[in-house]
């Protein structure tokens, strides 16, 4: 399918589908590069900066495709949209910790590897079945990003399997890392209000599916390291799907968006 | 004379030769195979390029000088360029003259027809050696890691691998 030849409500769907791939990403990658300088060494520090661009680049990548299907100019998509148009789950715009990058971060590098490994594998999956969407240049971005993905999925692989496996401090915190994401997850896994649409539209496959893979993917890594699943993965403080968020969002997009709000002209 | 003969594509093309890219000063954009297609149409060109990697923070750059360098060639009235990622960038599109200035560079250019997910041999630029260990599989930009040499002590960097993972 190309733009020209969807339905209204074809249309609708694939826009929504977009802006959860798209957000998602943009605000994971923002969490991320507040870790700029922080990160527990300097080798981490280039890794994660190297992440995090890539991961930016894809959101822009999907903002242009909804550019292109009519949204308006992509930066301003990115910059300009209330808190509560982004679809993005909740679980990505936590904060990393408290305090912020300015006055006394005290960052969780335990949460920082789980919510991305987590969010890795995820985002592997997804792919793999956006690669066959009938939207073609969406099946094309993800086969494109798909092989920096590659390259991220490994790394956050390491650092989940290495902490878990290390001392028993390391281990507990990363044990309650777990937890917190966990109670989360089903954010991150939910195709939102549209998922009839998307699904039936063959954007991508169906939501139990992913899900299924997903999870079947982490039971074996905890099985190697020798943790068990926690039940199914929840939705405890709102769907990021239909546009429900905590206040973290506002305060993240407020601060990211400061300088084109500011003047729309300056390039991102 | 050469130059006579060629029609302003070949010479739009040609003029690319020397837009380098501006993280890897040694290879041109050409031999990185980032150029996927130059059409022209009187004097219109239309020049498509593929990004390597979807961050890339100098593709704003190798846009300017891309236009630069085509705008230079006589004839040349009018030059766009489109990134485009049908078909996906991937390391196989470096010439072998791109993978020679990249050692030059100090830079260990990406094996030939890798296939992602299998080891990756990577021999030392300046002395050969495949004795080397890997420091960071990310580096200063997207697209290249950090490695060290045990045989003559030197560190360098090895550009990533990208195949097509159909």
């Amino acid at each position: 399918m190309t733009g020209e030849t969807l339905n209204q409500q074809e249309k609708t769907a694939l826009k929504e589908l977009i802006y959860q791939l798209a957000d998602d990403d943009f605000i994971l990658a923002y969490r991320g590069s507040e870790w700029l300088g922080l990160a527990p060494h300097i080798e981490e520090d280039v890794a994660f900066s190297s992440i995090n661009q890539d991961m930016m680049g894809h959101a822009s990548m999907y903002y242009h495709l909804l550019e292109d299907l009519g949204e308006g100019e992509a930066d301003r998509i990115a910059h300009l949209r209330k808190p509560e148009e982004f679809r993005n789950a909740i679980l990505l715009e936590r904060v990393n910790g408290s305090g912020t990058y300015l006055d006394k971060p005290d960052y969780d590098w335990a949460f920082a590897v789980v919510r991305n490994y987590f969010y890795a594998v995820h985002k592997h999956i997804r792919l793999e079945s956006l690669r066959m969407s009938s939207y073609e240049p969406l099946a094309n971005a993800a086969k494109k990003i798909m092989t920096e993905q590659y390259y991220h999925l490994m790394h956050w692989d390491i650092w989940f399997k290495q902490l878990l496996m290390s001392t028993e401090d390391a281990k507990h915190r990363m044990l309650s890392a777990v937890d917190r994401v966990w109670r989360d997850f089903g954010g991150v896994l939910t195709l939102g209000p549209f998922y009839g649409e998307i699904v039936k539209a063959g954007l991508i496959e169906d939501e139990p599916l992913l899900k299924k893979r997903w999870l079947n993917r982490i039971e074996k890594v905890f099985s190697e390291t020798g943790i068990t699943v926690p039940g199914e993965p929840l939705i405890e403080s709102g769907n990021g799907r239909k546009g429900e968020h905590t206040p973290d969002l506002a305060e993240a997009l407020s601060t990211l968006s400061e300088v084109y709000a500011t003047n729309p002209a300056s390039g991102w | 004379m050469v130059i006579q003969s060629m029609n302003l594509k070949e010479k739009v093309i040609s003029a690319l030769k020397d837009v380098k890219d501006p993280e890897i000063a040694s290879v041109s954009i050409l031999d990185l195979g980032m150029i996927e297609d130059v059409e022209e149409r009187e004097g219109s060109v239309l020049i498509k390029a593929l990004p390597t990697f979807v961050g890339c923070p100098a593709l704003h750059i190798i846009e300017r000088d891309v236009k630069q360098a085509a705008c230079a060639v006589e004839g040349v009235k009018e030059v766009h360029v489109e990134f485009v990622y049908t078909p996906a960038w991937t390391t196989d599109r470096i010439t072998e003259e791109g993978k020679e200035r990249l050692k030059e560079f100090g830079i260990a250019p990406p094996p030939a027809n890798h296939v992602m997910g299998e080891p990756w041999c990577i021999d030392c630029p300046y002395c050969g050696s495949s004795y080397v260990t890997m420091e960071n599989i990310f580096g200063p930009t997207a697209c290249r890691s950090i490695l060290y040499c045990k045989s003559c002590k030197n560190p360098f960097e090895a550009m990533k691998p990208v195949a097509d993972m159909n």
